[in-house]
């Protein structure tokens, strides 16, 4: 056979089981999408998300633009060994294409040196190519390069610290590291006998004699061609299945598909698609504060991949988002813990038949208020929103002022869904037969619960600080501005949740001056308390706060305000300084006409 | 009288030989807390759903502590889970823990049949 040389078999034989596992694993997968996915997936296939999905796809994969914005050495080292190498690929199958004529078997490209030792007699642009080809190699030893130094000392790319990788994970990136400089020794020795190389090959060729040149060609292409089977051969069982999974993650999830409450095809997606990039370890609080080592996303979505046991790293989890925030990949990290919190036969129905006294109420004509749970025990938020009602001369119905019935969602997020949709349901019958049109609510849980979990088509659901920054902007109420500074804590349910970050700072604004904090908006730090996370115990809660208050503490302000009961209540044990609710900050400036 | 508002309770003996506190003991391990407890109620007072029915938390978590599990399981399904219990908690009690905890303890720890538990080692 022309073209061929033994040492191809083990490139060939890790080629076929990559490509193998991987049409399996997809096909398998893509069967196990929900009926509502796979319609997601047909109606929006010809649209406008499938570019907008392309472009992520070179953003991310290749680029590394998430990456990059985090760290710019992190975002080198991903950025060069993937772009580099796919650059390498392509260029090579171009090359290969203008310099082989018949016998163009898969492995020629890769191995094209080897097989074509005078280019230029058949390719004028052989000389050109030949230098592209090995700027593009440089570019990506210079990436792994950065990850050995990583590996050794990781401050280097801006991390405190980096995954735990498995013994398997380790030998896939190790074969991974091997495959370029072996290319580069390799085509060398091509090159220092043919003339075939280009500036790096020459360079480092013209440092081998003759004879160790004509001694060791074949056995460093052969170790090329081996570290190229072994590498894609761990390809589909390792880490490195991101590869193949990231780019058809960000179609469907461009096309609409999204995570449901049970796993399901999409779920196995994303859970390949993580890269263990470790990137999630460094600001998850649990183990910035706690030290807690393994329920970071990264080894919890490795534990559900390789099926070990798991319910307390599902369960040791505050839901805060900050994570998800981080993760490059941008994987729904929080409804994969839930879907992992199931708690199966325990999540019963019928279970609130007690609820059935609660009786719907006329308001025609009014706003809704739901305070919610955690509002009965800072009644100073209740009382500011009554007090801001009447300013505006708004009449309300507030709805749980005698007693709450949850809205679910501290049922939903430990995995008893069951019983969540049944308070949903109950909620959901008391607003609707009122008849109220804007329902505000002063808990960002429940504000998340409405707007996400719940279905209420024609009602308009709004946080109280949003309503509040209407109020003002149209002029119902009107506030004097105090000279009292003011740090904002961002709940994570609202902000991170919700994406609300404006609205409670314009409110601010409007009452005092606002200052800025180290962390915040997207990037703010969990008070400690939220309700995803039953096993912390009260004082690692408090550590958990303390960092939250340090970065809220460090502008010296008179007041910190945040927009969310549960946060008020953690941040106000533990330290001296006034926490207001948004809605109390309001209600002391207001002016009565 | 069962309208009156009052009532007087019925009088209850514990009978320290037919009570069963495997299940509590499977609980004393977990860092719930619960052994902290000192019985004041707060819990049971600013509960959401003792807001509308006569779930007493209090109550449920005292019979599970005593090792008196009959109708405890059923009775703490009616959680919802809110979580107010744990924040005025003044023993700083995870209750939210603890009512998950006794809900798994309940449905998956030694079975009712007492000849069986004797085979089974647990006690």
């Amino acid at each position: 056979m022309k073209n061929f040389s033994p040492f191809v078999i083990p490139f060939t034989v890790g080629l076929i089981i990559l490509l193998a596992a991987c049409c399996i694993k997809w096909v398998r997968w893509y069967r196990h999408f929900t009926p509502v996915q796979k319609s997601q997936i047909r109606k929006n296939l010809i649209s406008v998300n499938l570019i907008r999905a392309l472009v992520e796809s070179v953003n991310e994969c290749l680029l590394h633009h998430r990456v990059f914005r985090r760290n710019l050495m992190l975002g080198y080292m991903h950025g060069s060994i993937a772009l580099g190498w796919f650059l390498l690929i392509v260029t090579g199958a171009v090359e290969a294409g203008l310099e082989v004529h018949g016998d163009r078997h898969v492995w020629v490209a890769v191995f094209l040196r080897y097989f074509v030792h005078d280019p230029e007699a058949v390719c004028p642009y052989a000389g050109i190519f030949a230098q592209v080809m090995d700027s593009l190699l440089l570019v990506v030893l210079s990436g792994v390069s950065l990850a050995f130094v990583k590996s050794v000392y990781h401050k280097v790319v801006g991390m405190r610290k980096v995954t735990r990788h498995t013994a398997f994970d380790l030998f896939a990136k190790y074969s991974l590291w091997f495959i370029f400089p072996m290319r580069l020794a390799a085509e060398s020795a091509t090159a220092s006998l043919y003339p075939n190389g280009g500036w790096l090959t020459d360079a480092v060729g013209s440092l081998f004699s003759v004879e160790t040149a004509r001694l060791m060609e074949l056995p460093l292409w052969g170790l090329y061609s081996f570290s190229l089977g072994l590498f894609f051969a761990s390809m589909p069982f390792s880490r490195y299945m991101h590869i193949f999974t990231e780019v058809p993650v960000i179609f469907f999830r461009r096309l609409g598909v999204r995570e449901t409450d049970r796993r399901s095809g999409y779920t196995m997606y994303e859970l390949s698609a993580c890269s263990r990039c470790g990137i999630c370890i460094d600001d998850c609080p649990l183990n910035r504060d706690l030290d807690h080592k393994t329920v970071q996303p990264v080894y919890f979505l490795r534990d559900i991949r390789y099926k070990r046991p798991q319910l307390e790293t599902a369960e040791d989890c505050l839901m805060c988002g900050r994570c998800q925030v981080e993760c490059p990949v941008g994987l729904d990290l929080i409804s994969i813990r839930r879907q992992m919190r199931d708690r199966g036969t325990l999540d019963t129905a019928g279970t609130y038949d007690y609820l059935e006294k609660v009786k719907p109420f006329n308001a025609i004509g009014r706003v809704g208020y739901f305070g919610g749970c955690m509002s009965h025990l800072t009644p100073g938020i209740t009382e500011s929103m009554k007090k801001i009602f009447d300013a505006a001369g708004q009449k309300y119905w507030y709805m749980d002022e005698n007693g709450s019935v949850c809205c679910g969602r501290p049922l939903y997020q430990q995995g008893f869904s069951v019983q969540a949709a049944e308070l949903r349901r109950k909620n959901t019958r008391l607003i609707k037969d009122s008849g109220v049109k804007i329902l505000i609510t002063s808990c960002p849980i429940c504000y998340q619960s409405f707007t996400k979990e719940y279905r209420l088509e024609g009602v308009k659901v709004m946080h109280h600080s949003e309503y509040i920054a209407g109020l003002i902007a149209s002029g119902r109420i009107v506030v004097t501005r105090g000279d009292e500074s003011i740090t904002y804590h961002d709940p994570c349910e609202l902000g991170r949740g919700c994406g609300i970050y404006d609205e409670p700072r314009k409110v601010l604004e409007a009452s005092g001056r606002l200052l800025k904090t180290g962390q915040e908006r997207e990037k703010s730090l969990c008070c400690g308390h939220n309700l995803g996370n039953t096993l912390i115990s009260f004082e690692e809660q408090g550590k958990i706060r303390d960092s939250a208050l340090s970065n809220l503490t460090a502008p010296a302000p008179d007041i910190i305000a945040t927009g969310c009961p549960m946060c008020k209540k953690a941040l106000g044990t533990g330290n001296d300084l006034k926490i207001m609710d948004i809605a109390e900050v309001v209600a002391r400036r207001l002016i009565f006409s | 009288m069962p309208e009156f508002g009052f009532s007087i309770s019925k009088g209850r003996t514990i009978d320290f030989d037919l009570l069963d506190s495997a299940r509590t003991a499977a609980l004393e391990g977990d860092d719930s807390g619960l052994i902290k407890c000192m019985d004041c109620g707060t819990c049971t007072a600013t509960c959401s759903a003792g807001a509308f029915s006569d779930f007493s938390i209090r109550k449920i978590h005292t019979m599970f502590r005593r090792g008196q599990y009959d109708g405890v399981a059923e009775a703490l399904s009616k959680c919802m889970l809110c979580g107010k219990c744990t924040l005025v908690c003044p023993r700083s009690v995870n209750l939210r823990h603890a009512i998950i905890r006794m809900r798994q303890t309940l449905r998956t720890s030694v079975p009712d049949d007492d000849d069986l538990r004797h085979y089974l080692n647990v006690l």
